[in-house]
C-alpha cells in the first residue's frame, strides 16, 4: 500500500511540477504583490506591506469604468446568448431537412479566428471615408441616421461589444444544448404525447427540467467567461481601450502591467484578485440557486 | 371497449436506399379483442408486435388498415384523443417530478370543461395510486423507488385519465425474476378490477401465457396463432408456434412416416393412423416423454437435473435437430441409464408433427 501510494505521486509529479510552477505559485505571487505598497519593478523594492493598491485600484476612475463595462457585458450577454442557444438548439432538433448543414453553419463562429471574426464585425460596423459601415446602410435604407458604432456614443460601442460576445460563445452552448436535447429519452415525449400534453408544456415541464444541468452548467461558464472578457473588446476597439471608454477588467489588468501607463504589478495583482473575488462570489450565488432549482439524475 | 383490428399493416422504406422495397413490420393484421378481455401479443424481437403495439396507440400510422374502438374509428385520430394510456418500456416516468405530480400530469394537460378542480384532480390520483397500492410512495422522486414501484406508478398514471384501452409495453422485461411474477398477478388483478381492454406485448412466451385470455404469437410481421395460450400450446399450427411457446422449449427431431408408423432414425415411435408416407418434422414436448426400460425412443445420457419438482434429463439423439434433448419427469422416477442410454415411451398427445416443408402442422 504504501508503495504504492509512493508509485502513484510519482506519476503524478510531472503534472504536479508543473501546476504548481505556472498556476500554485503565480497564484500566491499575485496574492503577495497585490498586498506590496509602491513595489518598484525595476530594483523589485516595495516601501511596506498593506491594503492601499486595493483602496487606489478602486478609486482608479479607468478600474471603475472597466468594472462597469464589464458587468453590463455579464448581464446583457449570459442570459441572452444562453436564451437564443436554447431557441436555436430545440429548433436544431425538431427539423430533420438540413440539419448537419445548419449544425455546421451555427459551429462556424467557434472555429473561426477571433480577430478575423473581429475584422468582419469591423466592416459591418466600422464608418471609413469611404463607407458608413453595413449596419448604417441598412439603418440609413430604414430612414434612420448613421451611427459611428466603433468610435461614437457609449451605448452603441456597448451594443457591438455585446453582439459580438453573444455570436462568440453561441456555438459552445448550442453544441452543448443539442446533445443535451438529443440525449433526453424519447419515450418521455410519446409518453406525453398520449396523455395529450401541448408542445409549450413538454418544453417547460419535461424538457427545461431535463437539461437543466447543462443548462446551469453553461450559466457558469458563461459567467466566468463574460468575466473574463478582453481579446473580443480588443478586435473591435484595438488595444487603447481605456480611451475608447471601453476597457474590461483584464484589460485593465493588462494595462496596468504592459500598456502605456504599465509597470504597477501591485495594481494589476489587486484588480485581479477583485475580479477573482467577484467571479467566486457569482459563482457561489449560482451553485446555491442550482442546488434549489435543479434536477439531478 | 372492443379493439378491431382491420388488415392493419404497416410499411417501412427500407434503410438500405439501394433496397427499394419497404420493409413490412406488420403484415395484413386482423383481429377482434373483445371488452374487457387481457391480450398479449407475443413473439421474437423485431417481429412487429412492437409496431402493432404503437398502432394501436396511435404513436404510429398505419400504412394501411383500419383501427376501431368499439365503433368508433380511431385510424386517423391522434393518440390524446383516442383514449388510451400506455406504459412504457423504459416506464418514462417524469424524473424530476415526485410520484403524485407524475400521476398528475395527464390531468393537469386538460384543458377548458374537460379540466377538474385541483381536489378533483388530487382524489383522481389518490384512487389511481391505491388501485395500484404505491398510497404511501406519493412524495417520492421516481429514482428512489424499487423498478416494481415505478412499474406500478407507471401503470397509475396511465389509468388516472380512465382510459378505454390500456397497452403496456414490455412491462416486467426490466424486473427480476421474483418481481416478476408478482407483477404480472398484479397486472391481472388491476385489469380484472378495471375492466379495461389491455394489450401488452412481451417476447417472453411464459409472461404471456400466465395472464393473458388470449395471445397473438407474430412472427415477422405475420400473425401465427390467435387463441386461448392452454389451446395455443396444446395444438400449435406450426413448427414456429411450437417452439415459441413453452419452457423448456419443444425438442425438435426429423422424422418420417412409413405405412402409419412414425419413425425417428430408425426406431419405429408411434403409430399414426390415416398419414401418408412422408418425411415429416417431429416436435415433442419435455413432458411428452415417458421413462421406460425399452421404450420406443432410446437417446444418449448427458445429465440428470434435479429441481426438486421434478427432473429432467438431458441427452442427445442423432436425429434431433438440436444438440440436446430436455425431457421432464416426475422427480419419483429413478433414472437408470443402461451403458449410456436411457429410453422413453412417447405421450401421444405431446407428439406434434410437422410438414417436412411448409412447417404446418399435420398431427
Amino acid at each position: 500500500m504504501e508503495k504504492n501510494n509512493r508509485k502513484a505521486w510519482l506519476y503524478l509529479l510531472p503534472a504536479l511540477l508543473f501546476l504548481g510552477v505556472f498556476l500554485v505559485y503565480p497564484l500566491f505571487d499575485v496574492m503577495i504583490y497585490s498586498v506590496e505598497e509602491g513595489y518598484n519593478f525595476a530594483s523589485q523594492t516595495f516601501f511596506g506591506m498593506g491594503k492601499y493598491n486595493y483602496a487606489y485600484v478602486l478609486r482608479d476612475p479607468y478600474f471603475l469604468q472597466a468594472l462597469k463595462n464589464t458587468f453590463i457585458l455579464v448581464i446583457i450577454t449570459v442570459p441572452v446568448s444562453t436564451g437564443i442557444a436554447l431557441l436555436i438548439s430545440v429548433g436544431l432538433n425538431s427539423i430533420r431537412f438540413l440539419k448537419e448543414f445548419f449544425q455546421t453553419v451555427f459551429f462556424l463562429p467557434y472555429v473561426t479566428n477571433t480577430l478575423a471574426v473581429g475584422l468582419v464585425f469591423m466592416i459591418l460596423f466600422k464608418k471609413t471615408p469611404y463607407s458608413d459601415g453595413f449596419v448604417n446602410l441598412i439603418i440609413h435604407a430604414l430612414g434612420g441616421s448613421s451611427v459611428d458604432f466603433i468610435e461614437g456614443p457609449y451605448w452603441a460601442k456597448m451594443t457591438v461589444m455585446c453582439l459580438y460576445t453573444i455570436w462568440v460563445v453561441m456555438p459552445f452552448k448550442i453544441l452543448i444544448l443539442t446533445s443535451a436535447l438529443a440525449s433526453v429519452n424519447p419515450d418521455y415525449y410519446k409518453a406525453a404525447k398520449v396523455d395529450g400534453t401541448k408542445n409549450l408544456r413538454i418544453f417547460t415541464r419535461i424538457t427545461l427540467p431535463m437539461i437543466s444541468p447543462m443548462i446551469f452548467y453553461l450559466i457558469i461558464t458563461g459567467f466566468i467567461g463574460a468575466f473574463k472578457a478582453y481579446s473580443d473588446v480588443v478586435a473591435i476597439f484595438g488595444t487603447n481601450l481605456n480611451v475608447a471608454g471601453m476597457n474590461t477588467i483584464v484589460g485593465y489588468v493588462y494595462d496596468m502591467l504592459y500598456g502605456d501607463s504599465g509597470g504597477y504589478p501591485s495594481y494589476a495583482s489587486a484588480a485581479a484578485l477583485i475580479l477573482f473575488a467577484i467571479v467566486l462570489t457569482i459563482t457561489c450565488i449560482n451553485l446555491l440557486i442550482r442546488k434549489k432549482s435543479v434536477f439531478s439524475s | 371497449m372492443k379493439i378491431v383490428l382491420k388488415n392493419l399493416t404497416k410499411r417501412y422504406p427500407n434503410r438500405n436506399r439501394k433496397i427499394h422495397d419497404d420493409v413490412i413490420a406488420v403484415n395484413d393484421f386482423n383481429f377482434e379483442i373483445p371488452d374487457g378481455q387481457l391480450v398479449g401479443l407475443l413473439g421474437p424481437s423485431g417481429c412487429g408486435k412492437s409496431t402493432t403495439l404503437n398502432m394501436i396507440c396511435g404513436l404510429e400510422k398505419p400504412s394501411s388498415g383500419k383501427i376501431f374502438f368499439g365503433e368508433d374509428d380511431v385510424t386517423e385520430l391522434p393518440p390524446e384523443n383516442r383514449g388510451v394510456g400506455m406504459v412504457f418500456q423504459s416506464y418514462a416516468l417524469y424524473p424530476h417530478l415526485t410520484v403524485r405530480q407524475n400521476i398528475l400530469f395527464p390531468l393537469e394537460n386538460r384543458k377548458g370543461d374537460d379540466r377538474l378542480s385541483k381536489e378533483q384532480m388530487l382524489e383522481k390520483a389518490r384512487e389511481a395510486a391505491s388501485l395500484v397500492q404505491i398510497d404511501a410512495l406519493m412524495d417520492r422522486k421516481p429514482r428512489e423507488l424499487s423498478g416494481g414501484q415505478q412499474q406500478r406508478v407507471a401503470i397509475a398514471r396511465a389509468l388516472v385519465k380512465m382510459p378505454r384501452v390500456l397497452l403496456l409495453d414490455e412491462p416486467l422485461s426490466n424486473l427480476d425474476a421474483r418481481l416478476r411474477l408478482q407483477t404480472r398477478e398484479e397486472i391481472r388483478r388491476i385489469q380484472r378490477e378495471t375492466g379495461i381492454t389491455t394489450v401488452f406485448v412481451t417476447h417472453d412466451q411464459e409472461e404471456a401465457m400466465s395472464i393473458s385470455d388470449s395471445i397473438v404469437v407474430m412472427e415477422a410481421g405475420v400473425v401465427q396463432q390467435i387463441g386461448k395460450p392452454q389451446e395455443v400450446y396444446d395444438e400449435p399450427v406450426n413448427l414456429f408456434v411450437a417452439k415459441f411457446l413453452g419452457t423448456p422449449p419443444i425438442n425438435v427431431f426429423e422424422g418420417k412416416i412409413k405405412k402409419e408408423m412414425l419413425y425417428i432414425g430408425e426406431e419405429a415411435v408411434m403409430e399414426v393412423p390415416k398419414l401418408p408416407d412422408q418425411e415429416v418434422t417431429v416436435g415433442i414436448r419435455p413432458e411428452g416423454f415417458a421413462l421406460k426400460e425399452k421404450g420406443t425412443l432410446s437417446c444418449r445420457l448427458s445429465a440428470v437435473e434435479v429441481t426438486g419438482r421434478d427432473t429432467s434429463i438431458v441427452a442427445t439423439h442423432p436425429a434431433c435437430l438440436s444438440p440436446q434433448l430436455r425431457a421432464i419427469i416426475p422427480s419419483e422416477s429413478q433414472v437408470t441409464g443402461r451403458d449410456g442410454f436411457v429410453s422413453f415411451d412417447l405421450k401421444p398427445a405431446k407428439v406434434k408433427l410437422f410438414d417436412r416443408v411448409t412447417s404446418k402442422r399435420i398431427w
